[in-house]
């Protein structure tokens, strides 16, 4: 298996090479002595986009993310049979609040983690929060992603070209701003209702039944857009599928560097830093563990999917 | 006098004149002294025809009218009023009030001391208010001679005399001690009764003629006329040459000798009840016995007629004789039983028992003559009836189930026949509390079939005097949850609380009839929700939307269900002070699991819902705005994907194409260098 793909490698990225490089006039003769470069010095090595707190971090969320939605969903939709056996598997409703709880405690310590890093990585790199916040790879929108996703709208209905993109993209932007949203207010209301004695101190009683609603409500939208629309975005998309790993193991291929974030690529290779963030690849046994770990989640997130719209449409009340 | 006296002894005839004159002037002086001394009968009158005269006894308002024609024609008409008012005597007029009591004893000690001793008197020395003194029978002013019709206690009115307090429903029945009911009605209908009131017949006995008038005594006093010791004197006072009539029955000298073996007169003749006359003549058991314990003996149908002596003697009759059952007989005959044409009627002994029974659905069953009708015989067995206090007996609590069982358990003559929803009823009722209580912890006040059903008066649930018929199982279930039912006639639920022609739960429709569960019991706690909401469907339906109604769904039971909030048995209306959810009440409530609760923490909606957007606006709005998030975020999201997948195909198609194309062009090479 290792062998193959060893096999493979090679060939591709050089295939790639030559067809990105053959493709833009400007960016041909910058691009072509690194293409013939990379295969004979790192032919096997891979470009790192995540370092391993990113990748932790994204590991934690989709732990506590799934917790939370498996018992969060049994509660919502505990008129289906489904929610009652769910609920009996995890060791009664009980046992279910409190994984809840201690997911929920997890998730907002990787928002926290998540938060201190940004600041650190800031001081770090001894930028200012003008570099940070609008610096070419800041996550925040810009007008470059308003043009990117106009043009992605013409590709889609043939109108032009598949656009350039960067380091992120808008619906990368757009997920990691939804993570900032849903914890902000699912976290909100839920601690309402954990607390609701404390809450109620400066709150009206039927605000926690708001919260309800709000709670579980944008609950049902962060899982049903991560599961649907985040999952084919990042994971599925079919030039991609089975699977984009690169979340997991923080590593891409190159050739795949140059195809989706070849304004990046570009970039990197102009600046003559791109050898800085090549790596060798995991060990097999990781790489596959991590696949493992993957398919797990993208499988319970399945299962959730398929539940939430059964749910939805045979047996909403 | 002695003025007189001196007069006559004077020479004088000037003198005397004098003395004539003092005399005149002396008795004339001291007239109006004498009538202040003795107010005769016309002074007291001369205010007492008033008929509106009266005085104010505590705060009621009594006429102290006197009738003057009446009291003349009164056994007392010869007497002054101060022979009676004896604290009126030498007062002057008007005289204080209030009076001292009349006291009858004065004239009439014996009868005084008899009362003072009886039930009535002591009843009255402790001040009892309901306890009778000699007017309230004999009267007062208008008081008439015993023998006089008029008389309230002349024989003919001497019942209804008594009956002023021992009637049905009066005061003295319900609320004092008194175990006979139906007293006036049954006597009535008794043969004494039918004598006196029917006949005319002013010997035949009246409630004064065994109670006597004066020394009333409840039977347990030992001295009573009535005390099972005296009872037989009592009767024999008309029922002389009784002990005659008995012979065979009882040996005569026994009853004097041992009345507390033998049998009172009123063991059989029950006191004040209808009554029959059992046996023409009587028959010694032992007559019977000569034929009767014969193994092979057979009547001409087949059925074997044996009598096991010692099971007679080890039953409940076995101070019964045979022709106290089997009546009919006649002793004068060969075979005295020859004369018989009727079954055993258990009803001469057992009247009310069999009037009930009748009643029943077994007995309406029998009367049409049903072949699957049970008899008393079914239940009780004949000659070895056992009560069922004891053990072994079929009618003993822990063995009414298996007896009851014999035609009621699935598939048996009265379940076949039964179309009611009830199913399974023994197997359902050995897995209740009420079977687990009885049968595995041997708890014989444990409800069993007849605590509810009754023994004799089983009667279909829709029958409106049947236990089990909605009206009726509150009282019926009471009878040992009495401070359940005590709590639920006060609640909402309670048909004297709330008049609605819908029909009200009672304790049946939440605990259910034969599968009664513990209440403490997650089953039934989780069950509960769907017994309020067969009748409260909206709120049940809101109370799921809930965070509580939805643990609950999962199979939590320590959330609020229902009663938690509302109570169980003592549901009010919200609104009502004494509710669990009154204003007063609510944080209370809240805090039995919230410990910290607020008034502001108890406003939380529990049953709110978001599809009403004029109660609750917040929620309609807020489902509402998140919801049009949601499908705005979904129809964006979608719409990318959905245009975005086919390029996605299109591009991976492309790739494999020229990954393909590059693969076949890196094979010669391959080729070329392995060569």
């Amino acid at each position: 298996m290792q062998n193959a793909d060893e096999l493979k490698r090679p060939l591709k990225y050089e295939r790639e090479a030559v067809m990105v490089a053959g493709e833009p006039a400007g960016a041909a003769a910058a691009a072509a002595p690194v293409a013939a470069a990379v295969p004979a010095v790192a032919a096997e090595r891979e470009f790192v986009r995540f370092n391993r707190l990113h990748r932790t971090l994204h590991a934690c969320m989709i732990v506590s993310f799934l917790s939370l939605a498996i018992t969060g969903l049994s509660l919502k939709f505990s008129y289906t049979k489904w929610a009652v056996v769910l609920s009996r598997l995890l060791g009664g409703f009980q046992t279910a609040g409190y994984v809840h709880r201690f997911a929920a405690v997890i998730m907002f310590s990787v928002f926290i983690t998540h938060l201190v890093d940004l600041y650190r990585s800031k001081k770090r790199g001894k930028m200012s929060w003008r570099a940070l916040l609008f610096g070419p790879n800041t996550l925040l929108p810009t007008r470059q992603d308003l043009h990117e996703f106009i043009a992605t709208m013409k590709w889609f209905l043939h109108l032009g070209p598949r656009p350039q993109y960067g380091h992120w993209t808008y619906w990368e932007k757009f997920d990691y701003f939804a993570v900032f949203w849903g914890i902000f207010i699912i976290g909100s209301t839920g601690l309402t209702l954990w607390f609701p004695v404390f809450f109620t101190r400066f709150l009206p009683g039927w605000f926690i039944n708001v919260a309800t609603i709000i709670h579980s409500d944008e609950a049902l939208l962060a899982t049903g857009f991560i599961f649907t629309v985040h999952f084919f975005n990042t994971h599925l998309r079919p030039e991609k599928f089975p699977m984009d790993t690169t979340i997991f193991t923080g590593r891409m291929q190159l050739a795949e560097l140059k195809r989706d974030k070849p304004r990046e690529y570009q970039a990197l290779v102009a600046r003559g830093e791109l050898e800085e963030h090549m790596a060798e690849p995991h060990p097999a046994i990781v790489v596959r563990t991590i696949r493992a770990f993957a398919w797990a989640a993208l499988a319970v997130g399945f299962c959730i999917v398929v539940w939430i719209i059964y749910a939805m449409l045979f047996a909403y009340r | 006098m002695s003025a007189g006296y001196r007069v006559r002894q004077a020479p004088w005839p000037g003198i005397r004149r004098i003395g004539w004159l003092f005399l005149s002037a002396f008795i004339i002086f001291l007239c109006p002294v004498w009538a202040a001394d003795t107010p005769s009968n016309a002074d007291c009158l001369a205010c007492h025809e008033d008929k509106g005269l009266t005085t104010k006894r505590g705060a009621k308002t009594v006429s102290l009218y006197v009738d003057a024609k009446k009291f003349a024609s009164s056994i007392h008409a010869s007497l002054s009023c101060t022979s009676c008012h004896a604290s009126l005597e030498g007062k002057e007029l008007p005289h204080e009030t209030p009076v001292a009591k009349v006291n009858c004893g004065t004239c009439h000690s014996s009868e005084a001391e008899l009362h003072a001793k009886s039930l009535h008197g002591k009843a009255a020395a402790r001040g009892d208010v309901l306890a009778p003194r000699c007017l309230n029978c004999h009267g007062n002013h208008d008081i008439l001679p015993v023998k006089d019709r008029r008389s309230p206690v002349y024989p003919l009115n001497v019942p209804v005399t008594c009956g002023k307090c021992h009637r049905e429903g009066t005061p003295v029945q319900t609320q004092r001690p008194i175990e006979e009911h139906n007293i006036l009605e049954n006597y009535s209908e008794s043969i004494h009764g039918e004598g006196l009131l029917k006949k005319g017949l002013i010997v035949a006995p009246n409630c004064a003629s065994c109670h006597t008038p004066h020394n009333i005594l409840p039977h347990t006093d030992p001295n009573s006329s009535i005390a099972r010791r005296n009872i037989a004197k009592t009767c024999t006072q008309c029922h002389a040459t009784i002990e005659q009539v008995h012979r065979k029955v009882i040996r005569g000298e026994l009853w004097e000798k041992e009345a507390n073996v033998l049998p009172a007169c009123v063991d059989c003749h029950q006191p004040h009840k209808v009554r029959k006359v059992f046996y023409t003549q009587g028959m010694a058991d032992a007559d019977c016995l000569r034929c009767h314990t014969k193994a092979d003996l057979k009547a001409s149908d087949g059925r074997p007629l044996l009598v096991h002596v010692a099971e007679l003697a080890g039953s409940r009759h076995a101070k019964v004789a045979c022709s106290q059952c089997h009546s009919e007989v006649n002793a004068s005959r060969v075979r005295p039983c020859e004369t018989i044409t009727k079954r055993v009627d258990c009803s001469s002994c057992h009247a009310e028992v069999a009037q009930q029974f009748q009643r029943s659905k077994h007995g309406q069953l029998l009367a049409a003559n049903d072949p699957n009708a049970p008899t008393c015989k079914e239940c009780h067995g004949d000659h070895r009836i056992l009560g069922r206090q004891n053990p072994v007996s079929a009618t003993f609590a822990t063995n009414v189930p298996a007896l009851c069982a014999r035609c009621h358990r699935e598939g048996q003559k009265a379940a076949v026949r039964y179309t009611g929803t009830q199913h399974e009823i023994i197997q359902h009722y050995t897995e209740s509390i009420h079977g687990k209580g009885l049968l595995k912890s041997g708890l014989t006040v444990t409800a069993t079939c007849t605590n509810c059903h009754t023994a004799h008066g089983v009667l279909p649930r829709r029958d409106p005097d049947s236990t089990v018929n909605p009206k009726n199982v509150p009282a019926t279930c009471g009878k040992c949850h009495h401070g359940i039912q005590e709590q639920f006639v006060e609640s909402i639920h309670s048909a004297t609380v709330t008049k609605t022609g819908q029909e009200l739960p009672v304790c049946s429709d939440c605990h259910s009839a034969h599968s009664i569960r513990r209440a403490d019991e997650d089953g039934f706690k989780l069950e509960i929700m769907n017994k309020c909401g067969r009748c409260h469907a909206e709120i049940a339906k809101t109370y799921f939307e809930t965070y509580h109604g939805k643990v609950s769904r999962l199979g939590y039971t320590k959330t609020a269900k229902c009663y938690d909030c509302h109570g169980a048995h003592d549901i009010q209306k919200v609104t009502d002070p004494r509710s669990h959810l009154s204003r007063a009440n609510v944080v209370a409530t809240c805090r039995q699991c919230h410990s910290d609760a607020t008034r502001r923490f108890a406003g939380y909606l529990t049953h709110a819902t978001h599809h009403d957007p004029k109660k609750y606006p917040f929620l309609f709005w807020s489902f509402w705005g998140m919801t049009a998030l949601l499908v705005g975020t979904f129809v964006v999201g979608g719409v990318h994907t959905l245009l975005w997948l086919p390029r996605a195909v299109e591009m991976r198609r492309e790739l494999r194409a020229e990954e393909e194309a590059e693969r076949k062009l890196r094979l010669p090479e391959d080729n070329d260098a392995k060569r």
